[in-house]
């Protein structure tokens, strides 16, 4: 599949997930909160949702070859510095692309959409120094 | 039990979308982000069609009294864009743009059994750790201080 269709196609999945979740079960789908949950009271249906999520992604990954391949191997002090500014900053900022980037903007909420411009554009930034700056 | 069934149900449908769209590649990630290099499109084709079939899913969905399966929809207890909302996007997007995972995408990641993910899941649960770690030491101080819980730090 090319990238543009299967671009279009996986993004209106995750969209129709997310509807489904909040029609059904009134819930937002916003990853970090649901995972950030999985330490409290309501776990189970949280368990279920990673858990559905992660068979889905692996079903693929091994139906489209390549699909979830990773190109980029970055040290290991690298991706732990990377997991720990993600796991600190999406609970201090109350959401990620799911939550903020997904279904904050889809109901037009300020709050996500300054969220979602500032961690891109810190995303950005980041990219240019490690890639144009210090690996110039 | 149904309650449980449809999150497992879109949760699947989520992976899904996810690993189809090819987000679960950090390279593609890195890529959008680069956009005063080799820029990848990828993402916000992603976005786009995500953020346009959910906009209609929410309408969908004010339509009815309650969602089908629960009493009452979500409220948003958070309306105001405040420094938490933008110090925490800026640390996240600094580690985004460092591994080009968020959230799912390295959950997806880590399930299918990359190195990459298998670093960089268990790194981003302790730094949630360290932020609810954080906050019950705050909610403390405050409590201490004053004698009752701290509002923002009650949740």
């Amino acid at each position: 599949m090319s990238s543009v269709p299967a671009a279009l196609l996986g993004g209106a999945l995750i969209g129709l997930a997310a509807s489904l979740l909040l029609l059904l079960n009134g819930r937002v789908a916003g990853i970090t909160g649901i995972v950030a949950g999985l330490a409290g009271r309501d776990a189970l249906w949280r368990v279920l949702f990673v858990g559905g999520m992660v068979l889905a992604g692996a079903a693929v990954g091994h139906l489209l070859p390549g699909s979830l391949q990773v190109t980029v191997h970055l040290p290991a002090g690298t991706l732990i510095a990377g997991g720990l500014l993600v796991g600190f900053g999406t609970r201090l900022a109350n959401g990620c692309t799911s939550g903020h980037g997904v279904c904050g903007i889809a109901r037009l909420s300020k709050r996500s959409i300054a969220a979602t411009l500032v961690f891109m554009s810190a995303g950005v930034l980041t990219v240019f120094v490690v890639r144009h700056l210090v690996h110039a | 039990m149904k309650l449980l069934l449809s999150a497992f149900g879109c949760g699947a449908l989520f992976g899904l979308g996810l690993a189809v769209s090819g987000m679960g590649q950090p390279q593609k990630i890195m890529g959008f982000l680069d956009i005063f290099g080799a820029f990848d499109p990828t993402l916000a084709f992603v976005m786009a069609a995500a953020v346009g079939v959910h906009f209609i899913g929410q309408r969908i969905a004010r339509r009815f009294k309650a969602p089908l399966l629960v009493p009452a929809f979500p409220t948003y207890e958070f309306t105001r864009v405040d420094r938490r909302l933008v110090i925490g996007s800026l640390v996240f997007g600094t580690g985004w743009g460092m591994v080009g995972f968020c959230p799912a995408p390295g959950i997806i990641s880590a399930g299918f059994g990359t190195r990459e993910g298998l670093l960089f899941v268990p790194s981003m649960l302790v730094g949630m750790a360290i932020f609810h770690g954080m906050e019950t030491l705050r909610s403390r101080a405050l409590t201490d201080e004053t004698g009752a819980p701290a509002p923002s730090a009650a949740k």
